[in-house]
């Protein structure tokens, strides 16, 4: 599973998913990869706005790897001619023939190289573990907890 | 504006409009149907001009080619005289170049000897280039469209070959030549055209619910988008004997494209703001640019959620330890389709960025009173509605675009309606009584 993935994923619990506690879930003896990937730079300009900063951040101290920035970067910094204006589609095929800045690539690594393998996800609010393996993370609950 | 030929196919009739509609919107083209008909596969539409043609079919699944219109008519006489009316702009430009002529009839055909004789009658064109018939310069095609079992066509047309279109993919993605397919993968040519309807592009997040053997989400990365899916039998995704889903995307030099599979279920997902806790409001923000679905109707596949049937299990209570068992299977019960369906607008409507789009197949019957309504939901407008019929049931994909809040009729945003309670499967799926 990709750093970005746990991004977009909470605890599956209906009781949990209305607090805050249970966003984002916390991996616990994960066991990290890198498996590289083609950069794609328009998708990470435009998945960008739509990452929980914080959650992020929290993640990445939580696993051990470098810290983040305090807030989010512009989309403008991805790319090193920095005139990409607002979030419209149209633009965003110019900004994909433009150079990608370092940081660019450092989020490709971080959101879509790094993945972990196996490993548990902790929801921080009752605590439920959800098992990765091979990749592959499973949310179902079991009969008492839906 | 100009007008152009559009070849389709000659199958799945009611796709191809929608198609055509979604691909015009995707490249941000003003097009506008002059004429069509379901039972023709020659479609006249104007354009700006002939880069937007190229633009407009470059993806397009359900035609083979887009053709500027250089004349067209009932007879060959008014063929010949619309041609003559053509401005010589038209040709100047192709004076010396090669060229070649061929001729495509739709329910007729001519001896070659006839045809002959209808490309000669063009011979007063000014073409002074070489003949090739290998990659000309300039393809002009004669087209004719006969009425069934009549003796000559009922419309003629001539256009000069603009671009072709994005058929070949069909091919390439043949269920046949997948190494890792189920019983209930969707055709490719239709799992592609899905992925049109639903607009998926380059730098586009997709999501499939029910992704199985993952037929969906590659066809989404075939257009460039990132695909993401989910399904409660994690079998599937995770496949056997080094079949599985990323093994899909590697075939197809696909694999950056595949952001991840988890398994889960749609009833409790883990999926970011799909719940609405705050009276159907989102409360994070939007994430998916579209989701593509064919979910499980409960007839070859079955429909189940996590939960207990009702009645059964109460004595098991004291098996919860077992649920720290790296083999724990969690039980499952049967759920209803039309409930299903309710379940995956409102989730749509909570995940979608703003006109992101839910392309969705749901089946009918064709005959019966049990005729299932197109369901609705006030953040979520019909886009098209297309029709693949079968011989006693039909299916219908469904396409929807997420409104702007601004546009959305908050009055209309009711609580999460009761379906019909039942403990087996043939009670909660009136579709399944046929």
């Amino acid at each position: 599973m990709k750093i970005l993935t746990l991004n977009f994923l909470t605890c599956a619990r209906k009781a949990c998913k209305a607090t805050n506690a249970a966003f984002p879930l916390h991996p616990r003896d994960a066991e990290l990869e890198i498996v590289e990937t083609d950069l794609n730079p328009l998708f990470i300009r435009n998945i960008l706005p739509r990452i929980e900063w914080d959650a992020l951040r929290e993640i990445c101290v939580e696993l051990g790897l470098p810290t983040l920035p305090d807030a989010a970067p512009e989309p403008a910094a991805l790319f090193a001619e920095p005139i990409v204006p607002a979030d419209t589609m149209q633009d965003a095929d110019e900004g994909a023939e433009k150079q990608p800045t370092q940081l660019l690539q450092d989020l490709h690594r971080l959101l879509l190289e790094t993945t972990i393998a196996t490993g548990k996800l902790v929801c921080g609010n009752c605590g439920h573990e959800y098992a990765v393996k091979e990749g592959i993370a499973n949310f179902l609950l079991p009969s008492h907890l839906v | 504006m100009p007008e152009y030929l559009v070849r389709l196919v000659q199958v799945h009739e009611s796709f191809r409009k929608a198609e055509l509609e979604a691909l015009a919107e995707l490249a941000g083209i003003e097009m506008e149907f002059i004429s069509y008909s379901e039972d023709s596969p020659f479609c006249i539409i104007s354009l700006p001009s002939s880069d937007a043609a190229a633009r407009l079919i470059t993806r397009s699944i359900l035609s083979q080619g887009i053709y500027e219109l250089w004349g067209h008519g009932p007879t060959y006489a008014a063929l010949h005289t619309s041609l003559r009316g053509l401005s010589p702009e038209k040709w100047s430009p192709h004076r010396t170049s090669s060229f070649r002529f061929t001729l495509d009839s739709f329910q007729g055909s001519l001896s070659p000897a006839a045809q002959r004789a209808i490309i000669e009658s063009f011979s007063y064109l000014p073409l002074d280039g070489p003949i090739r018939m290998k990659s000309p310069t300039l393809d002009l095609c004669v087209f004719e469209a006969y009425e069934l079992h009549a003796a000559s066509p009922r419309s003629v047309y001539l256009g000069a070959l603009v671009a072709g279109s994005g058929r070949a993919a069909k091919t390439t993605f043949d269920l046949k030549k997948r190494h890792y397919i189920s019983t209930t993968s969707m055709d490719a040519e239709l799992a592609l055209v899905t992925a049109n309807l639903a607009l998926a592009a380059p730098g586009r997040l997709f999501y499939d619910p029910f992704m199985g053997t993952g037929g969906f989400p590659v066809a989404a990365a075939h257009f460039g988008a990132v695909g993401l899916g989910s399904d409660i039998d994690g079998r599937s995704i995770r496949g056997k004997g080094g079949r599985d889903v990323r093994g899909n995307f590697r075939q197809y030099g696909l694999e950056g494209l595949y952001l991840d599979g988890f398994i889960s279920d749609l009833t409790n997902s883990p999926v970011r703001g799909c719940m609405g806790e705050n009276g159907g409001e989102r409360e994070r923000g939007a994430w998916l640019d579209g989701i593509v679905c064919d979910p499980p109707y409960g007839v070859r596949e079955g429909l189940k959620v996590l939960g207990l049937k009702e009645g059964r299990g109460e004595g098991r209570k004291d098996l919860t330890p077992n649920i720290r068992e790296p083999g724990y299977i969690p039980p499952k019960r049967p759920y209803s389709f039309t409930a299903l369906l309710d379940d995956i607008l409102h989730f749509a409507s909570l995940t979608l960025v703003e006109n992101g789009r839910l392309a969705m197949w749901m089946p009918t019957a064709n005959d019966e009173d049990i005729e299932l309504a197109i369901p609705t939901h006030p953040c979520l407008k019909v886009v098209s509605v297309c029709v693949q019929p079968f011989n006693k049931w039909s299916r219908r994909l469904l396409t929807y675009r997420r409104l702007p809040d601004s546009e959305v009729d908050r009055s209309q945003l009711i609580p999460k309606r009761e379906h019909g309670a039942g403990i087996h499967a043939d009670e909660l799926n009136d579709f399944r009584r046929k």
